[in-house]
């Protein structure tokens, strides 16, 4: 109301300012806008519902005891309820890797860039392929571990190499390192 | 359908003109609840009600269809589902208690809705069919809000599912069969859980149905009015939008206030806190009762506490359980009054009052323990509520004489100068009415 002071202006309307403006179009804005706003308001809880839910984020972390693993053998554990894979590397698996020239890969990444400093042998990707989201096979024992002696993707055939990166077949990149730290030499926390 | 006076529908862009067409759907909004539908002009705050439980349907559904996506259909994991729901799932809380609520709601706008059609005769001819394509929606608002309420799998959850499927054991010779193929076993289990919660998922659906067909109905004579006189000519009508959609928004804004203040202040005040208790097959709670909204039927039903006759006690009450719901279907032939509005009906106007009172008490009897004194008053009660529409309103329309009619609804609200002069005097807001002519 305070915006129309000018009620008797000739030539329009009750309530028509000198500008056009009448009372009821501000009122007409100021329901849209207060109707608009409370929409909004219910519309959120209502899409936020799909999030994940708290049990769900209570889990968006995960520790994992290394103490059994020997060089050699790999674990899957289950992080985000995606497969991960914790692989002790031998000093020989660590040595093909690091003799790969980087420029000949398809994602060039050292095996220092895929894993902890002074834990070098400690090789933690998440087992979903880059190609189309399957689990690589190598991380139990006696699996097809690739021509590469890394990981096997049996759905398209990509190969994986020691540090799980893609050599052969239509996988785009290396396996994904996720977010990890040690939080003592045998116990890691990913995410 | 509607009046001839009624606003044509007329596309001014072109975009529009090339959809209406195609398909008509604008033009369908516009004449069903734009202001191409013509309403009596004198229609009061009680014909919000309508609107208001469509809205409320509307409400059950958003929130239905959201909860089902974190329930659990199963026995095992039902309760626990329910509690993730309150406790884990982003605002599910305030979803679930929306649920909750917004039954409880739904049934009180009904009550009120129906109660302003009893009261205004609207029920009467020509409005047969809409009055009962009305009680069906209250008999499936019953069963999808019964259903609807097994399904957190708590005690009141499982031993009203026990209580209300054993009705039908009552039916002589077949009733047993009957139970046992509703429950799926022979108590209620996991085949119950899952067949409730696929229909408590459907009837909603079929209610939005049954609802179109209402509207439908309703939109061939028109909305009833205070004064009980049909509409005449264009003097007695006002356009549904805006003048309708605005006083209605008014009705949603209270209903929307009152129905926040129970969700986020007394969540919990029409549940029953053994329902937070999960289902024991082995023990009954003490205190058994259905929700509020089934309590003046759950009093006729225990009403009953003899055999009498051929038939038991307990066939006696289910029969006058459901004729109580049914009864309704038969009112347009039971009053045969012509005069519809009660405003102009001085005896029907008391026995209408008895008949809320009676229903209170009835609701009071239904909600209390199964003694002293309240048997005794659901009896009487139950009397009362069957004597009311079989023998006081047939009786009332020979005997009754009803008071002078206005000759037209805009005489009763613009008095005797109402014609074509837009003065509206007897009007606060004269330039309200003044866009009509």
């Amino acid at each position: 109301m305070a915006t129309t002071p000018d009620v008797t202006a000739p030539g329009g309307s009750p309530g028509e300012g000198a500008d056009g403006v009448r009372r009821r179009d501000f009122i007409y804005v100021a329901t849209g806008a207060f109707a608009g706003v409370g929409a909004a308001a219910v519309a959120w809880p209502l899409i936020n519902q799909m999030n994940p839910s708290a049990d769900v984020r209570a889990l968006a972390t995960v520790e994992v005891d290394l103490s059994a693993i020997q060089p050699g053998q790999a674990i899957k554990t289950i992080w985000q309820s995606k497969p991960v894979f914790v692989r002790n590397l031998t000093p020989a698996e660590q040595d093909a890797a690091n003799k790969v020239p980087v420029s000949e890969l398809r994602d060039p990444q050292t095996l220092n860039d895929r894993t902890k400093d002074g834990n070098r042998n400690w090789l933690i990707t998440l087992g979903v392929c880059t190609h189309l989201g399957c689990v690589p096979l190598g991380a139990s024992e006696g699996e097809n571990k690739g021509d590469y002696g890394g990981y096997f993707c049996p759905c398209h055939g990509s190969h994986y190499d020691t540090a799980g990166r893609i050599r052969r077949g239509p996988a785009p990149l290396n396996l994904l390192v996720p977010d990890y730290a040690f939080k003592s030499p045998t116990l890691i926390e990913i995410g | 359908m509607s009046f001839p006076w009624a606003n044509h529908y007329e596309p001014k862009h072109p975009v529009m003109q090339w959809l209406d067409s195609r398909l008509p759907l604008p033009r369908l909004v516009y004449n069903s609840v734009g202001a191409g539908y013509p309403v009596p002009r004198n229609i009061n705050y009680m014909y919000n009600f309508g609107v208001l439980a469509g809205v409320a349907l509307v409400i059950q559904i958003i929130t239905g269809v959201v909860l089902a996506m974190h329930f659990s259909a199963h026995v095992s994991t039902a309760f626990n589902s329910v509690e993730h729901i309150m406790r884990n799932v982003n605002s599910g809380w305030l979803i679930r208690y929306v649920h909750m609520n917004g039954a409880s709601f739904f049934f009180i706008v009904v009550y009120f809705h129906i109660f302003r059609g009893l009261y205004y005769g609207s029920y009467k001819a020509p409005r047969e069919i809409v009055w009962m394509l009305g009680v069906v929606i209250f008999l499936l608002m019953m069963a999808t809000a019964f259903m609807g309420y097994v399904l957190p799998w708590g005690q009141m959850s499982f031993w009203g599912a026990q209580v209300i499927t054993s009705l039908f054991s009552a039916i002589p010779l077949v009733g047993e069969a009957i139970r046992t193929w509703l429950v799926g076993g022979f108590a209620p289990d996991n085949a119950t859980l899952t067949r409730f919660f696929s229909l408590h998922y459907l009837l909603p659906f079929v209610i939005l149905g049954v609802v179109i067909l209402k509207i439908w109905a309703l939109h061939i004579p028109g909305s009833t009015n205070p004064t009980g006189v049909e509409v005449q000519g264009p003097q007695d009508t006002l356009p549904f939008h805006p003048y309708f959609t605005a006083k209605d928004f008014v009705g949603i804004c209270v209903y929307l206030m009152l129905f926040s203040a129970f969700v986020f202040f007394m969540p919990n005040a029409l549940g029953h806190p053994d329902n937070y208790i999960p289902a024991n097959p082995l023990s009954t709670p003490a205190h058994i009762v259905p929700e509020w909204y089934f309590w003046p039927f759950y009093a006729i039903l225990r009403a009953f506490t003899i055999d009498f006759l051929w038939i038991p006690a307990k066939l006696w009450g289910v029969i006058a359980m459901f004729a109580s719901i049914l009864l309704l279907f038969f009112l347009p032939w039971l009053d045969t009054s012509r005069v519809k509005s009660t405003a102009y009906r001085p005896m029907y106007r008391i026995w209408f009052w008895v008949l809320i009172v009676n229903l209170i008490v009835l609701s009071i009897c239904g909600g209390a323990p199964a003694e002293e004194p309240y048997v005794r008053l659901s009896q009487i009660a139950s009397a009362y509520y069957f004597a009311h529409f079989l023998i006081i309103l047939p009786l009332l329309s020979f005997i009754e004489k009803p008071l002078p009619l206005p000759n037209s609804i805009a005489e009763s609200v613009l008095g005797k100068k109402a014609d074509h002069t837009g003065s509206a005097t007897g009007l606060p807001g004269g330039a309200a009415a003044a866009p009509a002519e």
